[in-house]
């Protein structure tokens, strides 16, 4: 199977390049060559379904929120000078997988004399002038506090509910030697009792940094069954972006997996009641009520309800984060999310251990 | 600027966003609109999100709208936030429709409430910079 004769480029935008671009933004310039090419393409801009960027404002959220784009697929690529060619290779396979249809590929450059003339790296406006003026809350716990709190008044959802979370998954924990919270158990007071870190969240519904990191090797079908361990095959994947900043997501209280979980499934064809086994992202506690809603293994606003009533331990009817999940695993910087992709892949191969989940044939995850 | 006596982060405007912090010093909320389309929206940007619009213009907003989310701050980001806390990080939804972040003033931190009616007031951090800030309504 080859791309051949799989993709056309159908469009295209330039800014034309200036020695000074005094009052620019470097997200300015790549939103015009966006908008041009857009234009070119005769796709109205809803149509534009893929996004692949290497920007100098950092990864392609920030474009998509920028645009007001809702791509189903969306990578950055950097790859320096190869990063346009790159892009549209990138995009021809995303294509041919049927992961997006209309993918726009976009290399910004600087603003010489305006913001980000100097190259990536330089705070953005939208940070500077409208979030650090007003004291935002250390790392991420703000906004997914922000994120708790709204979901608390649309749907009721109590502490307690979101303490639940953070138990089990503790549970999960106590099985997993490599966890940084093993031989810790804890109960639904000591989370509810824990010190208030971003008003409703608590200490111990939030993630502990760490350092480690995690891999996985990806290889071809027909040559997977001469691995040494059961191959474990992708059945289907769906990715969407819907915002960067928290405070401008569309809705605070539906993330973006309603759309890739719904496209994976899709793809697989399957469903949330055929999976055995699930990796929520989990951050905080929140997340994974939310994500559990959106990837339709409870209905919206019953997340927290069907945790509280559902054991998701590895023992349990519907097993949940078996290697504690972030929150009990602790979170390696990026590899954190990659760490529910290593543990269902464990648990596929049947090589979970003391918490190998039995009858285990598909599994469920999200980052 | 005199950012040493006030002594927490102060906006640096830009071309793009000049208009925005000119009109708060005269004590006036205003967001982009497009033309074409009408569309109002935050934080300022060069290209309409709705419509990718370049043809924008500043418009005067009621300044009225409802806490859409907040979070009491105990641990800020920035350290020279210590002094201030407990203090209300907030999500305003303007009556008119687009959100902005801001803090809640003017109102005890275990006061607030998501959905509470609340209205702009502005806080003149220094001669240039006056903060638009939100009182309940
Ligand atoms: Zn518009």
């Amino acid at each position: 199977m080859t791309l051949r004769g799989a993709v056309a480029l159908i469009g295209i935008g330039e800014v034309k390049p200036e020695r000074r671009m005094d009052g620019r933004t470097a997200l300015g310039l790549a939103a015009q060559a966006a908008r041009e090419c857009i234009a070119d393409s005769g796709l109205r801009k809803d149509e534009v379904d893929g996004l692949i960027t290497e920007i100098p404002t950092g990864n392609p959220t920030v474009l998509a929120d920028y645009l007001g784009i809702r791509p189903v697929y969306s990578t950055g690529v950097q790859m320096m000078g190869a990063s346009g060619a790159t892009s549209i290779a990138t995009a021809a396979a995303a294509i041919h997988a049927g992961l997006a249809s209309n993918v726009l590929c976009v290399v910004g450059g600087p603003a010489p004399g305006g913001e980000h003339g100097g190259g990536p790296g330089a705070p953005d406006y939208r940070r500077q002038q409208f979030d650090a003026p007003y004291g935002p809350v250390v790392a991420a716990n703000g906004g997914y506090a922000l994120i708790a709190q709204r979901y608390k008044y649309e749907f009721g959802t109590t502490d307690e509910q979101r303490a639940a979370v953070a138990v089990q998954q503790r549970f999960n924990a106590l099985a997993n030697p490599a966890a940084v919270f093993y031989g810790q158990p804890i109960t639904k007071d000591d989370v509810l009792n824990s010190r208030v870190v971003a008003d409703p969240l608590r200490l111990l519904e939030c993630v502990m940094p760490v350092g480690g990191a995690a891999a996985v090797i990806v290889s071809a079908a027909d040559r997977a069954r001469y691995s040494p361990h059961p191959p474990v095959y992708l059945l289907g994947a769906g990715m969407c972006v819907d915002h960067d900043a928290i405070p401008y997501a569309p809705t605070m209280t539906t993330s973006p997996v309603a759309v890739s979980a719904r496209r994976a499934f899709a793809m697989a064809e399957l469903g949330p009641r055929d999976m055995d086994m699930l990796s929520i992202y989990d951050c905080y506690t929140i997340t994974v009520i939310i994500c559990l809603e959106d990837a339709g293994f409870a209905p919206k606003g019953e997340g927290g309800a069907f945790i509280e009533s559902t054991d998701v331990t590895y023992r349990g009817t519907l097993p949940l984060n078996t290697h504690g999940g972030q929150l009990s695993f602790g979170q390696p910087g990026l590899a954190g999310g990659m760490s529910h992709v290593v543990e269902s892949v464990r648990q596929m191969m049947g090589r979970g251990g003391e918490r190998q989940v039995r009858d285990l044939d598909y599994c469920f995850v999200n980052g | 600027m005199t950012t040493q006596s006030y002594g927490l982060p102060v906006p640096e405007p830009n071309a793009l966003t000049q208009p925005f912090w000119d009109a708060a010093r005269r004590h006036e909320l205003v967001v982009q609109r497009c033309r074409p389309g009408s569309h109002l929206f935050f934080y300022p940007r060069e290209y309409c999100p709705v419509c990718l619009s370049g043809e924008l213009e500043w418009v005067a907003v009621s300044g009225r709208g409802r806490l859409y989310s907040h979070t009491v701050v105990n641990q800020p980001g920035d350290p020279r936030f210590q002094s201030r806390i407990p203090y209300v990080y907030a999500v305003v939804q303007l009556d008119e429709g687009p959100r902005m972040v801001s803090n809640l003033v003017d109102c005890a931190p275990e006061d607030a409430r998501v959905d509470m009616c609340v209205a702009v007031t502005f806080d003149d951090v220094t001669p240039q910079i006056s903060l638009p800030k939100f009182r309940p309504a």
